[in-house]
């Protein structure tokens, strides 16, 4: 029922996700192994956001998407195909065009702490014990096969 | 199998079933517009469903819960005793299926005996907010979610998490949840997987129900040598499913039954494909064994009534070679299988290993055992592993799961013997358990990197700051 996403390079964009009427996620600094930007794109108006976690606007934006966004882009289109992350923005990007290039939005403002701490929920998975009791309901989710 | 035994299972559905599946289909409409507002014939599905119980101890608490429900009073208890209608309902259809199965491969199982249930686990209020959340759920209906309901279950899965006694229920919830956020507004969807999402929401109040009634218990531990027939893997999100089948031949010389064992793992989505099989790195014994084709060497292992294995990976050595083709020709047949939990009776657990073997594959992938034909399920060939359509098309032996799906029989393949470019070739599901082996995923997963790694790095520097 949830398409199956596509293995990545997680080690510069941790975390994508289609959520909350945005795509979002988090970007991890080039400079400063313990800083990440929060980055977003808003479905329909196409409004722009990114900056550190504690909301720190970003230095890269001046009046067009940061390094950090184009990255975020790339990745989410990676991840669930160029189809899937135009239709949930509602965007028309035409053959052989990039996503970024055909979004018309300007910069404002976002909130990047719950977009963080959505990270964090994601990151805390990793660290839930396995367990050896069966699971019977895991049987109506068996494992996809390659994504083509 | 055998043709002549295929030949049986095919020969006949079992009775009652189809009017014993429209009841449960009655209900499942009723849940897509919402109990909040339920139109005239939808209640008249409820009065069906309850009365299908009239004769039964049952019957009285399911004909009320109708009742109340048409009439706009929708409480808890009355949602429980119509899940447990519909639960029955499949958990029938399931007993005459496997029944049926049973007799066609002239397989014996163990009877099941009931345990008394133990005592409640203390995650009151987690289960309380599961089933508050279920509620709101079937008063909106399908069609009636939106993301803030979707949201409203976030706390209590992260809740339950947490409670190693409550990891069905969360592992359960919260696939059921990402299915319901990734398809918002769920109003504007063509078609819904009705009979999934009703499937789900029972199973889910049923286990919210606190206490452990019908689930399974332990019966006591087992040593001996476990042949490993194949893995079958299950995955969502967030949770992946390592369940291994095979055949316990018990050290004191007793009858071989046919057993499983699981390691479930917690993880994200963008862990996935063989990169899953990180994450259960600490059952060393078991990843070896799948791997290199070895069975196990058993002592002491805990053992539930289900026949399901407790893995404790030292209480395991990896013993001699042991392909499953072997394995299932020398041990499946006068294995005794095991029962099935009352809770967990429904279609969709149907899973009986079995070799097949002599087969043609027709033109749609089928296998073809002498005009008998046995339909097979390749959706269930997970990416983790190096199982494919074209090698199943290519095989002329197999070690699968028969499945019972949409309506008729299926075979899942967890191993195959196929001919490639004129050379026989062996490929299980559970090959790659420590790594994949092929140089096309080995560089696929070279290109990808180490997300596991990456992740659990992230984790480490942000999570506790």
């Amino acid at each position: 029922m949830v398409p199956p996403v596509r293995p990545r390079k997680l080690a510069k964009v941790p975390f994508v996700e289609l959520a909350d009427g945005r795509l979002q996620g988090v970007v991890s600094s080039g400079s400063d192994i313990g800083r990440v930007y929060v980055s977003s794109i808003a479905a329909g108006t196409h409004a722009y956001n990114c900056s550190t976690n504690n909301n720190r606007p970003c230095g890269g934006l001046y009046g067009a998407p940061c390094k950090h966004l184009q990255a975020l882009a790339a990745e989410a289109v990676l991840q669930y195909g160029l189809d899937r992350v135009a239709r949930y923005l509602r965007v028309e990007v035409p053959e052989g065009a990039d996503l970024i290039g055909c979004l018309d939005g300007s910069h404002e403002p976002a909130p990047a702490a719950m977009v963080f701490s959505r990270f964090l929920r994601h990151l805390a998975y990793l660290e839930v014990p396995d367990t050896t009791m069966p699971i019977p309901e895991l049987h109506w989710f068996p494992a996809p096969g390659t994504v083509g | 199998m055998l043709a002549v035994q295929l030949t049986a299972l095919l020969g006949g559905d079992p009775q009652g079933a189809p009017e014993a599946l429209a009841l449960v289909h009655g209900f499942d409409e009723a849940l897509v517009h919402g109990l909040g507002r339920l139109a005239e014939e939808r209640a008249e599905a409820l009065d069906a469903l309850a009365g299908a119980f009239a004769a039964t101890p049952i019957g009285e608490r399911l004909a009320e819960a109708a009742a109340k429900v048409a009439s706009g009073s929708i409480a808890e208890e009355h949602l429980t005793a119509l899940a447990g209608g519909r639960a029955a309902l499949l958990g029938a259809v399931h007993d005459a299926l496997l029944a049926g199965l049973d007799a066609a491969l002239e397989r014996e199982r163990a009877p099941w005996q009931a345990a008394p249930a133990p005592e409640a686990d203390g995650a009151g209020n987690l289960t309380a907010g599961a089933r508050s959340w279920l509620r709101e759920l079937a008063i909106a209906g399908w069609r009636g979610v939106d993301h803030d309901l979707v949201s409203a279950a976030d706390q209590t899965i992260e809740g339950l998490l947490a409670v190693p006694e409550q990891r069905r229920l969360a592992v359960l919830l919260d696939g059921l949840a990402a299915e319901l956020r990734a398809c918002c507004p769920v109003g504007t969807m063509d078609r819904l997987p009705v009979r999934r999402w009703a499937d789900l929401w029972t199973r889910a109040l049923l286990l919210a129900q606190g206490g452990a009634a019908g689930a399974p218990q332990s019966a006591g531990t087992v040593s001996g040598r476990l042949l490993i027939l194949g893995v079958d893997v299950h995955e969502h999100g967030t949770a992946a499913q390592f369940q291994v089948h095979g055949v316990l031949e018990p050290a004191d010389g007793g009858r071989a039954r046919l057993v499983r064992t699981a390691v479930t793992v917690a993880k994200v989505d963008t862990i996935t494909g063989p990169a899953t099989w990180k994450l259960p790195s600490r059952h060393r014994m078991l990843l070896a064994a799948l791997a290199d084709r070895r069975s196990l060497d058993l002592t002491d292992m805990p053992l539930l009534d289900s026949g399901d294995l407790v893995w404790h990976d030292d209480r395991a050595v990896v013993g001699g070679p042991a392909d499953p083709f072997t394995a299932a020709r020398l041990t499946l047949t006068g294995a005794l299988a095991p029962a099935t939990p009352p809770l967990d009776r429904h279609p969709v657990g149907i899973a009986e290993p079995v070799l097949v073997e002599g087969y043609r594959v027709t033109g749609e992938g089928s296998f073809d055992l002498g005009g008998a034909v046995l339909a097979v399920d390749t959706g269930r060939l997970p990416a983790c592993g190096p199982l494919t359509p074209k090698l199943v098309a290519a095989s002329a032996a197999c070690v699968g799961l028969v499945r019972w799906d949409g309506g008729r029989w299926l075979l899942q393949p967890l191993a195959v013997q196929a001919t490639v470019k004129k050379e026989t070739v062996e490929a299980g599901t559970g090959d790659w358990a420590l790594g994949p082996t092929d140089p096309k995923a080995v560089k696929a997963e070279a290109r990808a990197g180490d997300a596991v790694a990456v992740l659990r790095e992230r984790a480490g520097r942000l999570l506790r700051r």
